[in-house]
């Protein structure tokens, strides 16, 4: 997959929406004055301000990671839901990351007290966590008739084969970004990417199932299926790139400043920051998915059990709202994520023909077939792995 | 009577302050880094069951990055040192009428966020940077040397940002320095190294102590400048903290690797004091 090249005729509807917005793993840089300021100005509770009983539904979101208008200060899907249903939603962008959430309300989870949100949206190691100690709802499958428009390959997750209490709000596909005047070639393969050009100048991601991900599939393991021994052959290989000089840094989205300050010319990184810095900076930059395969993951709608019943109706509605391919669309015209709701694609033919194309946001069915979900974890292994690769990573 | 418990009661707000602030959570810390894991527990779950033996373990397990913390915070604070002790002096002795203009530039920079300023060092040292193109044409450094991702890079930003904690008390010694000190030793035939060597350094010793230690213990503990100017070569124990109790959620290891960097600093600190033996400190 690489950036469409035919898009640049389009750059202006491509750069507005860019520059309305900030990808929400940008922000989690916490800095960059434009993400700072549309965080402030679309911080704390959207939603009707209609009052009465309020609280009816509480949604706590990645900030900056559903269509926002900068000049109502609203959001417009979410408006519109209110709308029709009458639902008072609350919207709150206050999810700034997995283990830090978590840590906010477990203890509240654990003795079964209102956490102050109907709706949460963890990536699925965490949505996994969620599951395995039963601290979420399982939805009436009648309220979420939509819940069967969502993408094959984000289906049937380990943690929720049935996607009976999780569904994915946005994905996020990771693979090779690479500066194309140091890589005229591109990248494809593992060989590419460690190539004489940039050594000492690659950036990975510290998200251990994105990074080992792509090595395992690279060693002709699948993530789906790893063992433990696979999987710490495949940490030992990025180890050793790292002893021998390969790799500069193990980073979260901060490698999108590596590479437009010229430190980094090679990552392993995600397709909403690449999307953008691939629109920012014309032709200087590309994505791919390996050939060996990629790694898709998500972040998830889910209901915690400490929902009241009318609260998770509730919830129910709005999910099965946004799995409307319709909304989805216009979600998705704003957030760069890969869409996981089919038919979402025919409707952004509407809205915008140029992002109807996009492979970011609607990857193909070739693409998606090479995009793989890493196996959820058993306790002892999420501690043992991350341990290994954290120690990998010089921690 | 009530003359009698003034003092301890003006003590109150600062002892509970200590007590709800220090002391409680140095308890809370001791008591989880005796832990282990609840057999079949869930990701975080940890019961006590007084494993001393968590502290080797962890120790053990990080040395690399506990030698690496202690290199870097001496080596920096021996730089801030070197370059603040003239700073000082000049601003006490020889700045005039600018000597507070000078020491509010000295303060300046925490006028911005310590992380915002350590993120203008990668900038700066990066490839698209005005140093290191300039060092490359300069011949200094080769073509493929970089500056960011490097100890150098970590042991500069360390210095740079603790730079003021040096800088301030030793002004505030020096400032106090009698000037008819250096005169008389002056009258009675040391030239200027011996003056200072005899006469300002010894009297400037409690500057000294100060600014090491305020420099040396945030240091030894810092990892912003390692996760942020350094690549996993440079890690330090602090970075390893962090990742313990966030990403792997081993708050008994976290908690114990704290303890130990706690007393190994305590323990250094305290020799330090009673090597250079300034009783105006303790």
């Amino acid at each position: 997959m690489t950036t469409n090249n035919s898009r640049e005729e389009n750059q202006s509807s491509l750069k507005d929406i860019v520059s309305a917005k900030v990808s929400r793993r940008g922000v989690f840089a916490g800095i960059g004055g434009l993400g700072a300021a549309a965080l402030l100005a679309s911080c704390g509770s959207g939603g009707s301000s209609s009052g009465g009983k309020s609280g009816a539904l509480r949604w706590g979101n990645w900030p900056l990671y559903l269509d926002f208008d900068s000049k109502t200060k609203k959001y417009p899907s979410l408006e519109a839901f209110i709308k029709k249903t009458g639902i008072d939603t609350q919207y709150f962008e206050d999810y700034n990351d997995n283990d830090e959430f978590f840590g906010k309300v477990q203890a509240q989870l654990k003795l079964k007290k209102d956490i102050g949100y109907d709706i949460v949206t963890p990536t699925d190691w965490m949505a996994a966590r969620w599951i395995r100690l039963g601290y979420t709802q399982k939805f009436d499958m009648a309220n979420v008739p939509n819940g069967a428009n969502i993408l094959d390959t984000l289906a049937n997750p380990s943690y929720d084969p049935k996607r009976e209490q999780s569904l994915t709000w946005q994905g996020i596909m990771s693979g090779f970004g690479w500066n194309t005047a140091k890589n005229p070639k591109g990248i494809r393969t593992l060989d590419d990417l460690f190539a004489p050009q940039n050594k000492g100048k690659i950036v990975v991601l510290s998200e251990l199932r994105d990074t080992i991900g792509i090595i395992l599939l690279a060693q002709g393991v699948s993530p789906e299926k790893v063992t433990e021994d696979q999987y710490m052959n495949a940490v030992d290989f990025m180890a050793k790139k790292i002893a021998d000089g390969w790799i500069r840094g193990v980073k979260g989205n901060e490698y999108a400043q590596d590479l437009t300050s010229g430190d980094a010319t090679a990552v392993i990184g995600w397709s909403g920051d690449m999307f953008i810095l691939a629109s920012e900076n014309k032709g200087k930059f590309d994505f791919a998915i390996p050939e060996s395969g990629g790694t898709i993951s998500g972040d998830n709608l889910m209901i915690p059990y400490t929902a009241t019943a009318e609260a998770k109706k509730n919830a129910e509605a709005l999910i099965n709202y946004y799995y409307d391919p319709a909304v989805a669309a216009q979600v998705a015209a704003y957030v760069n994520y890969v869409c996981p709701v089919k038919g979402a694609q025919a409707e952004m033919e509407k809205i915008d023909p140029e992002l109807a194309k996009s492979e970011y946001i609607f990857p193909t069915a070739k693409t998606l077939a090479n995009l793989h979900v890493f196996r959820s974890l058993t306790t002892d292994e999420e501690t043992s792995w991350t341990e290994a690769f954290q120690k990998a990573a010089g921690n | 009577m009530g003359k009698n418990r003034t003092p301890y009661l003006l003590l109150l707000p600062g002892f509970a302050f200590l007590f709800t602030f220090f002391i409680l959570p140095i308890i809370n810390l001791a008591q989880t880094s005796t832990q282990t894991k609840i057999a079949g527990g869930d990701t975080g779950q940890y019961e006590q069951t007084l494993h001393f033996r968590n502290y080797i373990d962890a120790f053990v397990a990080n040395k690399e990055q506990f030698g690496r913390s202690f290199l870097y915070a001496i080596i920096s604070t021996l730089l801030a040192l070197a370059i603040s002790y003239p700073l000082a002096y000049a601003i006490a002795f020889k700045a005039g009428k600018y000597k507070n203009l000078l020491l509010v530039l000295v303060v300046a920079p925490f006028f911005t966020s310590f992380l915002l300023r350590t993120i203008a060092w990668k900038q700066i040292l990066g490839e698209e940077g005005f140093v290191v193109p300039t060092l490359r044409s300069l011949g200094i450094i080769s073509q493929s040397t970089t500056l960011t991702s490097t100890s150098f890079a970590v042991v500069m930003g360390m210095t740079y940002n603790f730079l003021p904690f040096m800088t301030l008390p030793l002004f505030a010694s020096i400032d106090r320095i009698d000037p008819r000190t250096l005169e008389a030793s002056g009258d009675l035939y040391a030239n200027g190294y011996t003056t200072f060597r005899k006469v300002t350094l010894p009297l400037s010793m409690p500057g000294v102590v100060a600014g090491t230690l305020l420099t040396f213990i945030p240091a030894a503990g810092d990892y912003v400048n390692a996760s942020i100017l350094g690549d996993p070569t440079t890690k330090m124990i602090g970075n390893v903290i962090e990742s313990r109790f966030f990403k792997i959620v081993d708050y008994p290891t976290a908690a114990a690797l704290s303890f130990t960097l706690m007393a190994a600093i305590l323990i250094l600190v305290t020799l330090y004091i009673r090597k250079a033996g300034t009783e105006e400190l303790v």
